[in-house]
């Protein structure tokens, strides 16, 4: 890792680049800085806090924020009185460590690699330049990313939403005092949309920046919330954007549950009040009627935008952009820039969310890997690992470690008092406190406490395992213990969020849960993780864009992988597609994918092949597979499911009476095949959202506006004088798709309004089709006289629970596949082993599905490459044989089959259970009447000891 | 004759994709060198304060 460091030159080709890096001075050794923090209590060099949207300043010496990685301190070389003036020096006197250094210099570092990514990011847009928004010149007018930071508890105002943000909490100069004293609790806070975004007036962006919409709706259901239901939040917008999965409910709910408005309407100009600082707005709404309104806070939702730094970067290194400075991509190579070998992901590559950040960047480490196939694991080493220490039959010595989590907890836990109390508890020899326990310095800390003191177990007090518990294990085992000598306990979600009022009950809570776990932890044992053999090949159901992209992926990187698939070709629904969204011709490409993976010889393609049957675990798959009625069975270490989605049937809006009405995949034919049909039309009509977006199917199929936009452009290309017309919802043409949007309205196609309220009537003629609408301008109902109307159905999935419960994995309502994390695995599943990509996850354009495909075979050689060090995990069941009574009861409750009858040996007939399969759920356990199965690390006399533990008092 | 690959990777930027591209590469037996131009990674997604639309804690 090289931080404070900036890429200079790079040289080379795909294979072999030097890259030339400055890395500049910390003026703070890494190796010696602990990061007590001595240096910024005297520091007097000021400088803004980048990282809370400049809404304070801090010392010149600083760490970004608590959790940052590494945790060493670093000198802003600009705001440091001793390195611009040669006064000061204080820092060095003071730290501890002696890890301050002014005399450090630049140096430049040449490394040679194979592959670039580039994930250099966006910059928030910054709307000083906006004068009708004033935002720099009115105190209560701040940038969403301001939002933001004020509604952390780690930000400049603790969570607490206050008007004049801007003005420091402990003003020293007279005017902010003034500002400060007017002060107050919002009770009225407007969002504007699209600030920065989708404009050419004011700015040159003229994309839509993707997130904002979603992250708006965010702040204000959070700002509700901080400041209960008096709080009117109203969200102004031109269209709403919430394409993304989950998205729409989200949306529905904030305005149905949290009673956020949302009012489609463009602010013209805000007025400050001189006295107050309160906002007055005036905006037309959608009958053109002028509102007037005051505000107390007025939030611009910014778009994303790419620094000139990054653009400048681009043209020195020859990678081309598009206008509006995104990296330039094709749809079937989404991560490939235009220069060999270097790679793109996340919003330089497109404005986009996290889990599409997620995805890029799986995806791009799975193209940059891909060019480097032959010469894997040349360079990397292992770790070796820390002996692990003997304790068995040692008397337990516990460590007790009492987490802060900076005012988190000790803002409502007396945590000096609960660290005091737990040192007095049976077998502690260590009680301390910390102020963040995951810090870097804090880990290495316990470290030195396991050693120093000989601990044998250990118990952390702080957030929730679920994200940390692992941190801290690994901890452990760098202190050469067991991993499974660890347990922690929640006195933060499950104590000081929930009793923030009770500080008392909340201390004494903490206290029983410390004392719980010191009880538990007391009776932990080793645990042994049994090894995995994984059979290193990979089958794929689905030979769609996405299963097609995966399996080529796997393969190139040697890794054998089948392809099933139901239909007698490959494609999928990609081919009824005439264009991507870049005007690529989709036939082109997909053929020469479904050429490239066919030549493979480490792919084989099942076609007409049906999955009957999946047994075993990650590693070891059995699939029992159909192929034209014969049966034959597929042994394979892993799976990707990429079944995809297909058009809605429907009769909505007469389809199916009449051959002027169709679809848009049929549309999409008529294009390809060069229809002398499409000639003949001169009035054509589109409606949008046909099954979406509806209490049915309550989601947003995410490509029919960019779809439609495009066709429409077409017809209107191929006849100028034709009528078109778009009838919508609203335009959520994403990201640079907006362009299309624009496009289009330039060539003349008019786009309709309409409510799904009511919605547009169609009526077949001798003639023609009638369209009737009601014009959301004229507030009129129009007729149109159309000769040809494509219906933009929803996107369905497959909805194939047998396939869903073959690998264990989960659907949702509408039967789109559940991902692993909505944010941070998008591409796998919660089963081991078991991979998601494409429109069976959600409906996703060409370059999306491509980009999952990718990202989905990049995890997948995660598990690939480790494959000689995979392992179960210890908290797993085991049958004690001479208890069992064989009764079966363990076998028809378990729900991932671990356990079973032994079929040989000595113990022939009694229980044994799987170890890879086992989750360590408990269930047949507690279920167990013979008391002979336990669940190592939940052990039965480690949970009755907590029990009895909180029977006893503090 | 071609010349030998380098079995290493470059990556730029240490927000949220660039760390997990690293991640990925570094997993899957590739040495990877991760730049960042500030004293800390983490990116854009530390300063968040919860994502949509699960309302997580974005840390």
């Amino acid at each position: 890792m090289l931080t404070l460091s900036e890429v200079q030159n790079i040289t080379g080709e795909k294979g072999n680049f030097q890259v030339e890096i400055l890395k500049k001075p910390r003026y703070v050794r890494e190796d010696r800085c602990i990061a007590c923090g001595a240096c910024t209590e005297k520091c007097p060099g000021k400088f803004e806090d980048g990282y809370n949207a400049d809404l304070k300043t801090r010392t010149a010496i600083y760490v970004e924020y608590p959790q940052a990685v590494p945790l060493k301190y670093a000198i802003n070389p600009a705001a440091c009185l001793k390195l611009t003036k040669d006064k000061c020096g204080t820092c060095q006197e003071v730290c501890p460590a002696d890890a301050i250094d002014y005399t450090m210099t630049e140096e430049t570092v040449t490394i040679d690699a194979g592959s670039i990514i580039l994930a250099p990011g966006f910059k928030p847009f910054d709307p000083s330049r906006f004068d009708n928004y004033q935002y720099s010149k009115f105190a209560n007018v701040v940038t969403s990313m301001e939002f933001e930071r004020m509604l952390s508890a780690t930000g400049p105002t603790m969570g607490h939403v206050t008007t004049f943000p801007k003005v420091p909490a402990n003003p020293k100069k007279k005017k902010d005092k003034l500002l400060a004293e007017k002060r107050k609790d919002p009770k009225k806070i407007a969002w504007f949309q699209c600030v920065g975004s989708r404009d050419v007036n004011k700015c040159d962006n003229p994309y839509c920046s993707s997130v904002c919409c979603m992250y708006a709706v965010k702040e204000a259901i959070i700002a509700k919330e901080h400041a209960g239901d008096g709080l009117d939040c109203s969200i102004f917008f031109m269209d709403m954007r919430t394409p993304g999965k989950e998205f729409e409910k989200y949306y529905q709910n904030a305005k149905d549950k949290h009673g956020i408005n949302f009012i489609r309407s463009r602010v013209h100009s805000v007025v400050e009040d001189a006295e107050t600082g309160d906002l007055h707005i005036q905006y037309a709404d959608e009958m053109g009627q002028i509102i007037r309104e005051t505000y107390d806070l007025i939030v611009l939702s910014v778009g994303l935008e790419i620094s000139c730094e990054t653009r400048a970067f681009a043209e020195k290194f020859n990678i081309d952009l598009t206008e509006s400075g995104f990296a330039k991509t094709g749809s079937f190579e989404p991560v490939a820039t235009s220069r060999d070998g270097i790679y793109v992901s996340g919003v330089f590559n497109n404005p986009k969310d996290i889990p599409e950040s997620v995805l890029d960047a799986s995806a791009a480490a799975s193209a940059a890997g891909d060019a480097l196939a032959e010469v894997r694991n040349t360079l990397t080493k292992e770790i070796p690992a820390v002996p692990e220490t003997n304790v068995i039959g040692d008397r337990p010595s516990i460590g007790v470690f009492i987490c802060d989590c900076g005012s988190n907890i000790a803002g409502v836990v007396d945590c000096p008092h609960v660290t005091e109390y737990a040192a007095t508890l049976p077998y502690v020899t260590v009680a301390e406190e910390t102020t963040y326990a995951c810090s870097q310095d804090a880990q290495d800390k316990m470290v030195e406490i396991i050693k120093e003191k000989g601990l044998n177990r250990i118990v952390v007090a702080a957030c929730t395992p679920k994200t940390h518990e692992p941190l801290f294990q690994e901890t452990l085992k760098s202190a050469g213990l067991n991993k499974y000598l660890f347990e922690m306990t929640n006195i933060r979600n499950h104590n000081s969020w929930v009793h923030k009022n009770n500080p008392d009950i909340a201390t004494e809570k903490a206290k029983d849960l410390v004392r719980m776990a010191v009880a538990k932890a007391g009776l932990a044992q080793p645990l042994k993780e049994e090894k995995i053999q994984v059979n290193a090949s990979v089958m794929v159901v689905g030979g769609g864009l996405a299963g097609l992209t995966a399996a080529r992926s796997l393969a190139s990187q040697g890794y054998e992988t089948h392809i099933i698939e139901k239909k007698d070709t490959l494609g999928g629904e990609a081919l009824k597609l005439w264009k991507t969204a870049q005007g690529e011709d989709v036939q082109e490409h997909l053929s020469a994918l479904i050429k490239e993976v066919q030549a493979n010889d480490k792919i084989v393609v099942h076609t007409n092949t049906t999955l009957e049957g999946v047994d075993g675990f990650v590693g070891n798959f059995t699939s029992t597979l159909n192929t034209d009625g014969k049966t034959t069975e597929l042994e394979h270490g892993l799976a990707v499911l990429a079944t995809g989605a297909k058009a809605l049937e429907t009769t909505e809006y007469s389809l199916g009476q009449d051959e002027r009405i169709i679809r848009t995949l049929d549309l999409d034919r008529l294009f390809r095949e060069n229809d002398p049909k499409l000639d003949q039309v001169q009035s054509a009509v589109f409606i949008q959202c046909v099954g979406s977006r509806e209490p049915e199917r309550p989601y947003c199929s995410r490509v029919c506006c960019t779809h439609s936009v495009e066709n429409a452009t077409a017809l209107k290309d191929k006849n100028p004088d034709m009528d078109v017309f778009i009838l919508y919802r609203d335009i959520r043409t994403y990201g640079e798709r907006e362009l299309l949007y624009k496009k289009a309205r330039e060539k003349g196609v008019i786009f309709i309004r309409y409510e799904v309220t009511d919605k547009p009537k169609v009526t077949v003629e001798k003639d023609f089709v009638a369209v009737t609408v009601k014009d959301h301008v004229l507030n009129q109902p129009v007729t149109i006289e159309a000769d040809l109307v494509t219906l933009a159905t929803a996107l369905v999935p497959r909805k194939d629970e047998r396939l869903a419960n073959f690998f264990k994995v989960p659907l949702n309502d509408e039967g789109f596949f559940v991902e692993k994390h909505a944010k941070l695995g998008p591409a796998e599943f919660a089963t081991d082993g078991v991979f998601v990509a494409g429109s069976g996850h959600y409906p996703k354009p060409v370059n999306e599905a491509i980009t999952q495909g990718r990202a989905a075979a990049s995890r997948a050689l995660t598990l690939l490459a480790k494959k000689d060090s995979l392992f179960t995990s210890g908290t797993i069941a085991s049958v004690d044989v001479q208890k069992c009574s064989a009764c079966g009861v363990c076998v028809s409750i378990c729900p991932y089959n671990a356990p079973s009858f032994m079929t040989e040996g000595r113990f022939e007939g009694k229980a044994d259970i799987n170890p890879v399969l086992c989750k360590g759920c408990g269930l047949c356990v507690a279920s167990c009447r013979s008391g002979a199965i336990h669940l190592r690390g939940f052990d039965t006399n480690q949970i009755f000891s907590q029990i009895f533990a909180l029977g006893e008092t503090g | 004759m071609e010349s030998k690959k380098t079995g290493s990777v470059v990556v730029i930027g240490g927000g949220i994709s660039g760390m997990l591209s690293a991640l990925d590469l570094a997993n899957s037996g590739f040495y990877v060198y991760l730049v960042e131009k500030g004293p800390s990674i983490g990116g854009v997604m530390a300063q968040l304060d919860k994502t949509f639309p699960t309302n997580d804690c974005a840390m």
